[in-house]
């Protein structure tokens, strides 16, 4: 990873537009494509594949990296008429999903503000289930007291 | 020894199809879903992930309804399914610190930043059987409580406690130093650390538990106290070649267990705690406790310890830890060893002439004398 590249606004966006996708349901990249209109042509650089990407720990961590076991992974990669490419890579084996996201990205390229608004219901429903986790956790939290001795 | 022999083909065919009928038992009975198992038999699933070492759950689940439930069976069919699989790369370590905590307790602070969070923990309950879940009570929905904004900030323990430099360090050399990986390379002795923790992972949970609890028994004690389990979702980073900037792939629950063990020193540094690290995916709290008692205990070398115990003895853990590899070598005591059992009876009734030979000879010996 290059910082001048993750560090670039235009890259962070993408990089945004993309985590939505990586958390959405397959039904929700559909409604964000609809609400879009669909491109009228999509070729595939890549036809979907699924493989497997070693996930890693840190001993202790913080340490030095460690391989902690394997996860699939869905790659998929396609090209607009337009020239734009797009790539999406997701943990799991939904390969529909994974091309709908390239989809995604590659629009994204074009239409920025267009994709960002399409996806913005999927972070307004993450936002709300984590919030209600945080919410259900923060009710088991231990609140200490301590006893009064006898002897005082 | 093995030598080919034929037949059986249809017997082991119908012997599949019974299989099949056993297990999707009484038909009154309403199949299961992966979906159920996958919501319902969530630690079963984590488990399956963790020794299979496969993060995909809804495949897990699908294993463990393939297994009838046997887990080191659903593990062996993960393992499987991954070797017809490419290997797309590596993925960027995840960042336990900054871990969506939905589980975190400590032993050895009360008031530690953050905060003790118990999440959906077995502790505590009674243990006795609940029949209102046989009887399908719907469970109702937990209490909320509104979210402390210093709940999202939860240092390690063992960062609170390096403070003070009371703990060593973890060694953090260059990231693009090499990483052992024990799916390319065959283990080999002696392990670095890397290795170990990767071995330990896949490691059969009930093994592992026993060595851990052989080192609290005084097999290598180390005296230790969880710094630290926690419990949460964190994203995963990777950066694909195409793109060359790290994008997410997603996101994956993981436990993490901070064990902090009793004191080293030396001349140059005065003493110190030492550490040890378990990590599983999924909730598999049980697992990461005792795979951080069991990466201490095999530091035994490095932190200058007597090596008298099993769980010091990274050849004997690592090499035995995998139930994979276990069962393959103890089950296959039952096929077919016709060939070698017969050679066997040969030499034992060789064997036993012999004996009658030569006492019939002493006899007639003692008799002429």
């Amino acid at each position: 990873m290059t910082p001048d590249a993750t560090s670039s606004p235009d890259i962070a966006a993408r990089r945004a537009a993309m985590t939505l996708c990586a958390l959405a349901r397959a039904d929700e990249l559909d409604a964000a494509l609809a609400t879009l209109g669909p491109p009228d042509a999509v070729a595939d650089l890549r036809r979907p594949e699924t493989g497997l990407v070693m996930l890693r720990g840190r001993v202790g961590g913080d340490g030095r990296p460690f391989n902690a076991g394997e996860a699939t992974v869905t790659r998929a990669a396609v090209r607009l008429s337009s020239g734009e490419a797009g790539f999406a890579w997701h943990l799991g084996r939904d390969a529909a999903r994974a091309r709908k996201a390239a989809i995604l990205d590659a629009l994204f390229q074009a239409r920025p503000d267009a994709v960002e608004a399409a996806l913005a219901p999927i972070g307004v429903r993450v936002a709300a289930e984590r919030a209600a986790e945080a919410r259900r956790v923060a009710a088991t939290k231990v609140d200490f007291f301590t006893m009064v001795r006898g002897e005082d | 020894m093995y030598v080919a022999v034929k037949g059986g083909e249809a017997a082991i065919d119908n012997a599949h199809a019974l299989l099949a009928d056993a297990r999707r038992g009484d038909r009154s009975v309403p199949e299961i879903g992966t979906d159920q198992i996958a919501e319902q038999l969530a630690l079963a699933v984590d488990r399956v992930m963790t020794e299979g070492s496969l993060y995909d759950r809804d495949l897990a689940a699908l294993a463990i309804k393939q297994a009838r439930g046997d887990l080191i069976e659903a593990i062996f069919l993960l393992r499987a399914f991954r070797t017809t699989l490419p290997r797309f790369g590596y993925a960027e370590p995840v960042d336990t610190g900054a871990l969506r905590v939905r589980r975190r307790v400590s032993a050895t602070y009360k008031d530690l930043p953050g905060g003790q969070v118990l999440g959906p923990t077995f502790d505590y309950t009674h243990r006795l059987i609940d029949f209102a879940l046989a009887a399908g009570v719907e469970p109702p929905p937990p209490p909320e409580a509104p979210v402390a904004e210093e709940a999202a900030r939860m240092p390690r323990v063992t960062d609170l406690l390096a403070g003070e430099d009371l703990i060593e360090r973890e060694a953090r050399p260059a990231d693009d130093a090499p990483v052992a990986d024990l799916t390319r390379a065959p283990l080999a002795f002696p392990a670095d650390r890397d290795l170990r923790l990767q071995a330990l992972a896949r490691g059969d949970e009930g093994f592992l538990l026993a060595l851990g609890y052989s080192t609290q028994r005084g097999y290598g004690r180390n005296h230790p106290f969880v710094g630290e389990v926690r419990i949460g979702t964190v994203e995963v980073g990777f950066v694909p070649e195409e793109l060359g900037f790290e994008v997410p792939l997603g996101e994956v629950v993981v436990t993490e267990c901070q064990m902090v063990n009793q004191f080293v020193g030396s001349a140059e540094v005065p003493p110190q705690f030492t550490r040890g690290y378990g990590f599983a995916f999924g909730q598999s709290e049980r697992k990461a406790m005792a795979m951080a008692l069991v990466d201490r205990a095999l530091r035994a070398d490095e932190l200058d310890e007597e090596r008298t115990s099993p769980a010091q003895d990274e050849e004997f853990v690592l090499a035995h830890a995998d139930n994979v590899q276990a069962t393959g070598f103890v089950e296959h005591l039952k096929l077919p060893h016709y060939v070698d059992f017969q050679a066997e009876l040969d030499l034992v009734r060789r064997m036993r002439a012999e004996i009658a030979e030569r006492r019939e000879r002493d006899a007639n010996k003692e008799a002429a004398e």
